[in-house]
């Protein structure tokens, strides 16, 4: 146990995952807070920032998988706005029919991206644009381009808002769970390394014996049913169906999934980079809040976005300069 | 069942896999007909025959690539039916390709277990386990590296012994190993040698494919010769000669092959004209430190040397892609060469060792790969003549017998040889007087080899001055009319033929290889 704790810990140290970088600069981040805002580590900043961005962290996660395959699955954010939807009209009969709905709906989805790219061979890039399109459309004619309101009579409601364990509120438990089990799925199943091995070389992969398609097919599901829960809690999260919402949004996940170190190209990644890498891109939004507060600056948000996209920029710098690792031994 | 079987007929004479009357056809064309292959356990068998004779259809339907149209593949006596490479592994039959069919980005570790992980009491993988496992398997082959570490970070050789480890770890029967030494250094081809010996002590079979003949003869017990789509024949390799072997695969008369020599390059192509090029003590960051030759028209001039003895390096300079830090390049017309773009303006060439780094662009068709570097000698009112482009691309593939399902074929469907020919086509296109030939037979079949071979003398007899590099000293000795032998980055001697031996030229290599300094060249 502790042999093996010894050799991960050697070759994040050592950048082998090139994810080095995202928990330094993750660390940085957070201390920086921690020291110029008094409420930062609060439990209410604390409490708001992991649910807001809970659905950030499950769709990046879900979209690492696709990525680590070399592939990419663009639908994700219109996908969370069909289900989001989805989920508003299931919430009268409960927060157990209506996830569960949502997320079979999301998964659905993904079903038709595996079936586009590895039934019918599309480059994942046009079939998931498809997707977006045609998930885009169904939102807008399932809500008749309305917002949905929730049911507030409805248990739905707990997700967000009420805590477990007197803690932290429920969808940040269920993120948890989800980036736990992927994590597993990732590091210790044969699925798992499957994923990573397609992507540092499929017909390698397939010379091998190994189950290729059948991998990819589980990436693009993966990833639709991550985006239908990201679906749910942007429901509970704004109280209602959006079918308007998920614009950019895989944009923002492939960016943190990039900045976890994972190569675009696939085959070398982590589900606790990418995690971070979502952390990260989150709290740049929430220290310039802090910051919009003490009332010296006052940044709109358009410009939070310029300043997110040169710390994703400064943060892929540091990544590649720390990952730079010397060749290995020859012979 | 089987162990039945192999009781009551077992002696040596069981095979380990018997593939009878095979046939495949692709799309209407016969690959192959009526081919035969048996290996018994614990043998090196070799398998040789030109491109196109069907040596690797047969060994894709052996590990379930392809589906055969005909005949029977049996295993210790059962039939075998085998349709994905996943049954085959599971079968005990393990390929390690040409080209590494192994995962660089990911560890030693799971290169070697992916797909097999041991697992924890929780259905999961068990890293510690993993790690042990190959950590063990590596050490039966006297390797020990980090296995935590990316495959991708170690060298060919040492992943060439990760993908032998594999199929160890699958318990493999037969381990197919493909062109295996094509990119091995001398020490490494001895380590996987003595690899080959351990499996074969285990009773593990080993199916060996190389254009190299002098290995089979080190490491082989049998060989089979494949010609057509069919087995011509199987022999104890100690039963054999390398002749009988080269005839039987090109299906030529022995005695016609020796009386034209082993390569296509011997005999004469007419008096050499004119020094065209002279290079004198050049030096260069690359390594070389003074090195001298000349070239001159319609002649072949090798230069000999070992490997890191400054051949390639010298060729580099000429053409002007390595700078020079001493000694000068000229031209008969007094021009310097600096840059590749001033070496290809004055009629230079120059066919580069690497053929998938440096040359083909893979995914272009073999008519855009010809005329890559002539487009702009083929416009006509500034756009590309695609008449007149057609046409000379089909005077080449019919003057170089390329063969080729047509000239919009993409390059990477071709065969080495093919891909060759096309290279060579390209440089030929733009009609160079001096043409620098690194290794231009490597990694080709026999056949082809010939070919090229004969293309390069028929270009020689029509003008053309070759400058040749080749490993093969065969090659050297019966194809160039001088040969520079180089040493440390100098050139120390020179060989004129006729009259070169193999065995002067090696010595001559030695001899200067103990002592350098101590001679110079008579240039």
């Amino acid at each position: 146990m502790s042999d093996t704790f010894s050799i991960d810990l050697r070759r994040y140290l050592r950048g082998g995952g090139h994810s080095f970088g995202v928990w330094v600069a993750l660390v940085v981040v957070i201390v920086f807070g921690l020291m110029r805002y008094e409420n930062f580590g609060g439990a209410y900043n604390i409490s708001s920032f992991l649910n807001y961005n809970a659905m950030f962290i499950v769709i990046a996660v879900g979209m690492c998988f696709v990525i680590l395959t070399g592939g990419v699955d663009l639908s994700v954010g219109s996908v969370a706005a069909f289900t989001s939807v989805v989920a508003a009209y299931l919430s009268p009969f409960g927060i157990q029919v209506a996830l569960p709905g949502a997320v079979l709906a999301g998964l659905a989805i993904g079903g038709i991206n595996a079936l586009f790219v590895v039934a019918l061979r599309i480059p994942p890039f046009i079939a998931t644009l498809a997707t977006m399109l045609g998930a885009k459309g169904g939102a807008l004619v399932i809500s008749g381009a309305q917002t949905i309101a929730i049911d507030w009579g409805s248990n739905f409601t707990k997700l967000g808002m009420e805590k477990a364990f007197d803690l932290l509120p429920w969808s940040i438990f269920i993120t948890a769970a989800v980036v736990i089990a992927l994590w597993i799925v990732l590091e210790r199943t044969s699925i798992g390394r499957t994923v990573l091995a397609v992507g540092g070389g499929e017909d390698a992969a397939g010379m091998m014996g190994l189950h290729v398609n059948r991998a990819k097919v589980f990436v693009y599901i993966l990833s639709g049913g991550c985006a239908g829960l990201a679906g749910v809690f942007l429901a509970s999260g704004f109280g209602a169906g959006q079918p308007l919402e998920g614009i950019g949004w895989e944009l923002s996940a492939i960016a943190s999934v990039v900045v976890g170190g994972t190569l675009l190209t696939g085959g070398v990644g982590s589900v606790g980079a990418t995690v971070a890498g979502a952390l990260l891109l989150g709290l740049v939004f929430n220290i310039l809040n802090f910051e919009n507060g003490r009332g010296v600056i006052s940044l709109s948000a358009y410009w939070q976005m310029v300043i997110r996209g040169g710390f994703l920029f400064a943060v892929i710098l540091l990544q590649s300069q720390l990952s730079r690792q010397p060749k290995g031994p020859q012979g | 069942m089987n162990a039945l079987r192999f009781l009551t007929i077992g002696n040596d004479m069981t095979d380990l896999i018997e593939m009878e009357g095979i046939g495949k056809t692709f799309a209407g064309i016969v690959a192959l007909n009526d081919a035969r292959l048996s290996i018994r356990p614990g043998e090196v068998h070799a398998i040789i025959g030109q491109n196109g004779a069907g040596k690797s259809t047969l060994i894709k339907i052996l590990t379930g690539v392809y589906r055969r149209s005909a005949g029977d593949v049996r295993m210790n006596g059962a039939p075998l039916a085998i349709s994905t490479p996943r049954e085959a592994q599971d079968a005990g039959i393990a390929t390690i390709y040409q080209e590494l069919s192994l995962v660089p980005l990911r560890s030693v570790t799971e290169n070697v277990v992916m797909g097999y992980e041991p697992r924890t009491r929780f259905g999961l993988i068990d890293w510690t386990a993993a790690h042990a496992r190959t950590r063990e398997i590596l050490a039966r082959f006297g390797v020990d590296i980090d296995v935590t570490r990316q495959l991708g970070s170690y060298s060919t050789a040492v992943q060439q012994l990760v993908a032998i480890a594999r199929a160890v770890s699958l318990d493999a029967k037969l381990v197919i190993m493909d062109e295996a030494t094509s990119s091995l250094d001398d020490q490494e081809i001895e380590t996987l040698f003595a690899v080959i010996n351990t499996l074969k002590a285990t009773g593990v079979a080993v199916l060996y494919i190389s254009h190299f003949l002098d290995e089979l003869y080190r490491i082989c017990d049998r060989v089979t010769i494949m010609r057509d789509g069919q087995t011509v024949n199987t022999h104890r390799v100690a039963e054999t000669t390398k002749l009988g072997l080269v005839s039987e695969m090109l299906g030529r008369d022995a005695s016609e092959i020796q009386a034209a020599g082993l390569t296509a390059l011997s005999g004469g192509h007419g008096e050499p004209g004119e020094v065209l090029l002279e290079a004198t003590e050049i030096r260069s960051k690359t390594g070389l430190r003074g090195a001298s030759f000349t070239l001159r028209r319609r002649e072949i001039v090798g230069l000999g040397g070992l490997l890191g003895s400054g051949r390639t390096e010298a060729a580099r300079a000429v053409f002007g892609l390595d700078p020079l830090t001493g000694g000068t390049v000229r031209l008969s017309n007094g021009a310097p060469l600096d840059t590749p773009a001033a070496a290809i303006a004055m009629g230079i060439g120059f066919l580069t060792e690497d053929r998938k780094a440096d040359g083909i662009i893979p995914d272009m068709s073999v008519r855009e790969n010809i005329t890559l570097a002539m487009l702009p000698r083929l416009k006509r009112l500034g756009a590309v003549d695609r008449e007149r482009e057609r046409k000379l691309v089909q005077h080449y593939i019919d003057a170089l017998q390329i063969k080729t399902a047509g000239m919009e074929q993409p390059i990477r469907e071709l065969s080495g040889g093919n891909q060759q020919k096309v290279l060579l086509a390209r440089w030929l296109a733009l009609e160079p007087e001096i043409l620098i030939l690194d290794e231009p037979t490597r990694g080709v079949d026999v056949g082809a080899k010939f070919e090229i071979q004969s293309i390069i003398r028929k270009q020689v007899a029509d003008g053309l001055s070759v400058l040749l590099i080749s490993s093969e000293f065969e090659e050297l000795v019966e194809g160039a009319d001088r040969i520079v032998v180089l040493q440390d980055g100098r050139s120390v001697t020179e060989l004129h033929n006729p009259g070169v031996t193999e065995s002067a030229l090696i010595g001559a290599m030695a001899h200067h290889a103990d002592a350098p300094d101590t001679k110079r060249s008579p240039l």
